[in-house]
């Protein structure tokens, strides 16, 4: 197809290869762990902003009680380090699951890698989505919600109708953010051994020798993912501040 | 803040449960759970903490240093500099670091001894070693996140100051360092304590390359006994300790840096 690029780097062909996806190459290999990656990093970002908003809810409408104990969980979840939260989290969650079952007279299970990194990258997203919802739902003008009270909305729709959709470009650049960190985090599984795209990278590298093409491809994946991405929430950002002032 | 005010803010009924049951939860965890490895292990958890807090502040140096003319770069430099400035940060900032970690432990490390005049060089048994890598992907690491960051601090600082600043006969030099530079470090201070709290939540990702930090540590008394939670507990409450001293530091350092400074 084009010698002229493997005259001019000879190296080329091997990587080409290495990387096709039938399979003597990875490349198959790469792809389903990139996949994999990017369920993880949807289900982790999508119960964040669960967590999120309940725990933007709970600090600034809930009593005393349950604000202080929101704030324990964000101030400990943005102080520790992500790899021993999902450690802790995970060895305790299969615990306790386990405990529960064998409560009630059922076999234990061994928990999906899918399911266990949703479930503990979610909770660290929802520290910091707590923190930028909050932020971002304080900076509605209160006119807002007491003029959607005088019209006789109550608390659940005031908020669907006019909180939501008035925070929501003053919190997009902070949930933008949050799902980069989020597709980057879906790394740190690679340690406790479940196969996403950098450990699967990490094996085909090993078995291969050629370190340079497969993280430099893997790399390339991440990058691609992070930028169109980064295209996306711009524009659904541009389509939410329509009609808003410049800032 | 003031004492009373403090006590103020405490002595709240439910503070004071909430208190309680965290201290019943301390003693319990003290008497219930295992912690007999530690006198064994204290001298290697030293150890690491000390690895630790150095890899921290040294990549930090470093990482800030560089991204001093990466931030200036992007903010008022031609584009031929602008641009790579630029790419670089994006790309640092689009892949996992543990990615970069592996590529320059696994990847570049592994360049190395293919060459007998590096082998032969002074530098060999440092290279040998994995802290190098470790230092250098941090490093890198924390420049792509910092060149940013400082890119946005140069460009805030208002372009009249660098008019009278000329105007008052100053070279180039003398008004990066006299007036540019520190209105952007101020204006970059309080991310920049933010950014530090992150980095040290990178640093355990080194532990996968054989650096024997304090996470590393933990990993070992896990392997070694088999014991699960108590390593891995101690192990977060050392890093809140450093956490919550970081941004105490960091909190002085802005007060410092904002005397005399309206508003």
């Amino acid at each position: 197809m084009s010698d002229w690029l493997y005259a001019l780097w000879p190296g080329l062909e091997t990587s080409v290869g290495l990387l096709s996806l039938q399979p003597p190459g990875w490349g198959g290999n790469l792809l389903r762990g990139a996949w994999a990656s990017l369920q993880i990093a949807l289900g982790a970002f999508a119960l964040g902003l669960l967590i999120g908003t309940a725990g933007a809810l709970g600090k600034l409408y809930g009593g005393p009680v349950t604000r202080d104990l929101l704030s324990v969980y964000t101030v400990v979840v943005r102080a520790v380090p992500e790899l021993i939260l999902i450690l802790i989290l995970y060895y305790a969650g299969t615990d306790l699951l386990n405990q529960a079952l064998r409560a009630m007279g059922q076999r234990p299970v061994e928990i999906s890698g899918v399911v266990a990194g949703i479930a503990v990258l979610g909770i660290v997203q929802g520290a910091y989505a707590t923190e930028v919802l909050r932020g971002a739902i304080q900076s509605v003008p209160r006119g807002q919600h007491e003029a959607a009270r005088a019209y006789g909305m109550g608390a659940v729709q005031t908020f669907w109708r006019v909180t939501i959709p008035a925070m929501l470009p003053l919190a997009l650049p902070g949930l933008s953010n949050l799902w980069l960190i989020a597709t980057k985090d879906t790394a740190l599984l690679a340690i406790v051994g479940f196969s996403e795209l950098t450990l699967e990278t990490r094996q085909a590298a090993g078995s291969t020798r050629a370190y340079f093409t497969f993280f430099l491809a893997a790399g390339a994946i991440y990058l691609a993912m992070t930028l169109l991405s980064g295209r996306i929430f711009g524009w659904i950002e541009a389509r939410y501040r329509r009609g808003q002032a410049a800032q | 803040m003031n004492h009373q005010r403090i006590a103020e803010e405490v002595f709240v009924p439910h503070r004071i449960v909430m208190v309680a049951v965290a201290l019943g939860l301390v003693v319990w965890a003290a008497l219930a759970l295992r912690w007999d490895w530690i006198p064994r292990y204290y001298d290697l958890a030293v150890q690491g903490i000390w690895r630790t807090l150095w890899l921290l502040g040294l990549s930090c140096l470093i990482g800030f240093m560089l991204a001093v003319p990466l931030g200036l770069a992007q903010a008022a430099g031609p584009r031929f500099l602008a641009a790579p400035a630029r790419a670089f940060c994006t790309v640092i900032r689009g892949t996992p670091l543990l990615l970069q970690l592996w590529l320059i432990y696994f990847g570049v490390g592994s360049l190395f001894p293919q060459f007998p005049w590096i082998r032969e060089s002074e530098l060999w048994p440092y290279l040998r070693q994995a802290w190098p890598y470790a230092l250098l992907a941090l490093s890198l690491s924390f420049a792509g996140y910092e060149g940013e960051v400082m890119r946005g601090a140069f460009k805030s600082v208002a372009g009249g100051q660098l008019e009278a600043a000329r105007s008052m006969g100053m070279g180039r030099f003398a008004i990066f360092r006299r007036i540019w530079f520190p209105q952007a470090l101020q204006r970059a201070l309080p991310t920049l304590g933010g950014e530090t709290v992150l980095q040290l939540k990178a640093t355990p990702l080194v532990a996968t390359i054989t650096v024997i930090e304090i996470y590393a540590v933990s990993s070992r008394v896990r392997q070694d006994t088999f014991i699960i939670y108590e390593p891995l507990l101690l192990l977060a409450v050392i890093y809140m300790v450093i956490a919550g001293l970081l941004a105490l530091a960091f909190k002085l350092l802005e007060q410092r840096f904002n005397r005399g400074m309206v508003g």
